[in-house]
């Protein structure tokens, strides 16, 4: 792999995390709990279509083949795409969805902190950006993992099978690859096992207040950065490219 | 005649003056009890509306065929269940909570506007919506900006601000695909063919049929006619769909040179009665996923109020 290789596929890791995030949150859309977390929901995953946007535009940019945002989100199938497994679960019930909201934002916290700080000057402007919106996602999910936490006997429940389920996804947020290390050597990217001690602390404190059990590391499964995923992707990426695909000729 | 029917017709007097010389009726002013009643239901279908209008668009949402289009689609959505917010509030000043709103909507008590209960076949539909449906609620929603019940006169200003994206946005998609591939024109035609004359029943039943119309306009919660309304849109779409190039679904669609208005034909008011009673394509799930989100996210809301209560306690305890 080239330098420019690397960064291409770095950047593809936060455009697709964005995306297919966004992508599941958008699954929601006049279905939620409330109306007011309708439009939180909705306004969530506009910041993270808008994040997988920029990632994805500047990726096209450095790959230099001519793709762009869209060329990128429509024509690659699932063993080109990069997003954490974690992202691509389904949405479940809505202690599920907050679960897997707030683990990623907890991490994608810190991942911005540190990438606001990147040497690549239009990476670090996108952290920034996505920083003070990543700001407020995790203090949205931390307020409903306390809550639902810390509700009723059947919130807690369901929180605490929400974070059990996704448990063994959550080891691959903090793998580093020679992609990785590469970034970090050349101060483009984050160090994202340094990470780690940071985020188990945040997340410890918050299930503590949400009088949450932290799971036992008794499973984990990883390879989005090679692009093996689970089966789920398959099916997002079927009804998110459909129409693209169905009529290439087309513009939209 | 007794006291009460003495003091009750001075009320009313003074409450039809106030109306007659534009002021606004706020909350806590005397306003006759049918009057109130008429803005629950016509305020409350409003916003009922707003939010299961989230649903044909939210159906597409996950494919919109562009990140770009995805963004916008997000955005408009997000609009629309904000209007519904506002809309809930505004009514509620009027002494109904939104949960009995809420009850009455999935109950079947109260309706939403019946637009909604057609499905979104084709992306071409999204912009149909935007354009023509948007459009059309903004004709309606104009006239209401002058409405004698200061809130929801006040909360129709503040959503036609955001209506004109709306229906801007529709439009582009509209002209993007009558400009498009043989296919997006098809699709783009039939999306028409399909919305244009629900969106003409929208604006409700004839002048002459109309149940509620009278009083309404007496009370100037309604300040233009059905008729006069739907003419108004009619006027101003017409030159949009031949600006794209696209044949709106009548025959008898006329400039009329003596009447400076556009002619057209007779809505199929037996369609319209069929999808009011439920017969349309969409009653069902549309209402029924209404209900899901309500009855599926109880849970959830109990337990936030749970722990409110409990936070409560605490805070309590701390103090003593
Ligand atoms: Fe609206
Ligand atoms: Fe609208």
């Amino acid at each position: 792999m080239t330098d420019k290789d690397m960064l291409f596929d770095y950047l593809l890791r936060l455009g697709d995390n964005s995306l297919i995030l966004g992508q599941r949150l958008a699954e929601w859309c006049g279905h939620a709990p409330m109306l007011e977390e309708d439009l939180a929901l909705t306004n969530i995953g506009l910041d993270l279509l808008g994040q997988a946007r920029m990632f994805l535009s500047y990726a096209g940019e450095v790959e230099g083949n001519g793709r762009d945002e869209d060329r990128l989100a429509y024509f690659r199938d699932t063993k080109d795409w990069r997003n954490l497994l974690l992202l691509e679960q389904p949405n479940g019930d809505f202690a599920m969805t907050m679960a897997r909201q707030f683990f990623f934002d907890s991490f994608q916290y810190l991942q911005f902190e540190a990438l606001s700080n990147s040497t690549d000057e239009r990476l670090a402007g996108i952290a920034a950006k996505s920083l003070k919106e990543t700001t407020y996602h995790r203090r949205h999910s931390t307020d409903w993992i306390i809550r639902l936490g810390d509700g009723t006997d059947e919130s807690h429940e369901r929180m605490q099978r929400a974070i059990e389920a996704l448990w063994g996804y959550l080891p691959e947020m903090f793998d580093m690859d020679a992609v990785d290390e590469a970034m970090v050597v050349d101060g483009i990217g984050a160090d994202v096992a340094a990470l780690r001690p940071e985020w188990d602390e945040y997340v410890n404190g918050v299930l503590t207040e949400a009088t949450l059990t932290r799971p036992e590391d008794s499973w984990s499964v990883r390879g989005s950065r090679e692009g093996k995923h689970s089966e789920h992707l398959g099916y997002i990426l079927a009804e998110m490219q459909f129409l693209p695909r169905a009529y290439p000729d087309a513009k939209w | 005649m007794g006291v009460v029917d003495r003091e009750f017709e001075k009320l009313e007097a003074a409450f039809q003056a106030k109306v007659e010389a534009e002021q606004r009726i706020e909350p806590k002013d005397w306003m006759p009890e049918k009057y109130r009643q008429t803005l629950i239901r016509q305020m409350s279908q409003h916003a009922h509306s707003e939010v299961v209008g989230m649903l044909p668009e939210g159906n597409w949402l996950t494919r919109a065929p562009s990140l770009k289009r995805k963004a916008i689609l997000m955005a408009k959505i997000q609009d629309e269940g904000g209007h519904g917010l506002y809309l809930y509030s505004a009514t509620e000043t009027l002494g109904i909570s939104r949960d009995q709103m809420f009850d009455q909507l999935h109950s079947g008590k109260a309706k939403y506007s019946s637009i909604f209960n057609y499905p979104t076949l084709n992306w071409a539909d999204i912009g149909a919506i935007g354009w023509l449906v948007d459009g059309a609620a903004i004709t309606n929603q104009i006239a209401l900006c002058r409405c004698s019940y200061g809130p929801y006169a006040r909360a129709m200003i503040r959503i036609c601000k955001e209506e004109s994206f709306h229906q801007r946005q529709g439009y582009e998609i509209m002209m993007t695909m009558a400009q498009g591939t043989e296919e997006q024109r098809d699709m783009a035609q039939d999306a028409l063919n399909r919305w244009w004359w629900p969106t003409l029943m929208m604006f409700g039943p004839n002048d002459s049929n109309s149940a509620h119309s009278a009083q309404s306009m007496q009370w100037k919660i309604k300040r233009q006619s059905n008729d006069e309304l739907r003419q108004k849109f009619v006027d101003a779409t017409v030159p949009q769909a031949e600006f794209l190039n696209l044949r709106i679904p009548d025959d008898q669609l006329k400039w009329n040179e003596d009447r400076g208005h556009y002619d057209f034909g007779e809505i199929d008011w037996e369609e319209f009665r069929n999808v009011v009673k439920g017969n349309g394509l969409c009653n069902r799930e549309r209402l029924q996923a209404r209900v899901d989100a309500h009855e599926g996210g109880r849970w959830v809301r109990e337990a936030a109020l749970a722990h409110a209560r409990k936070q409560e306690a605490r805070k309590a305890a701390a103090a003593a």
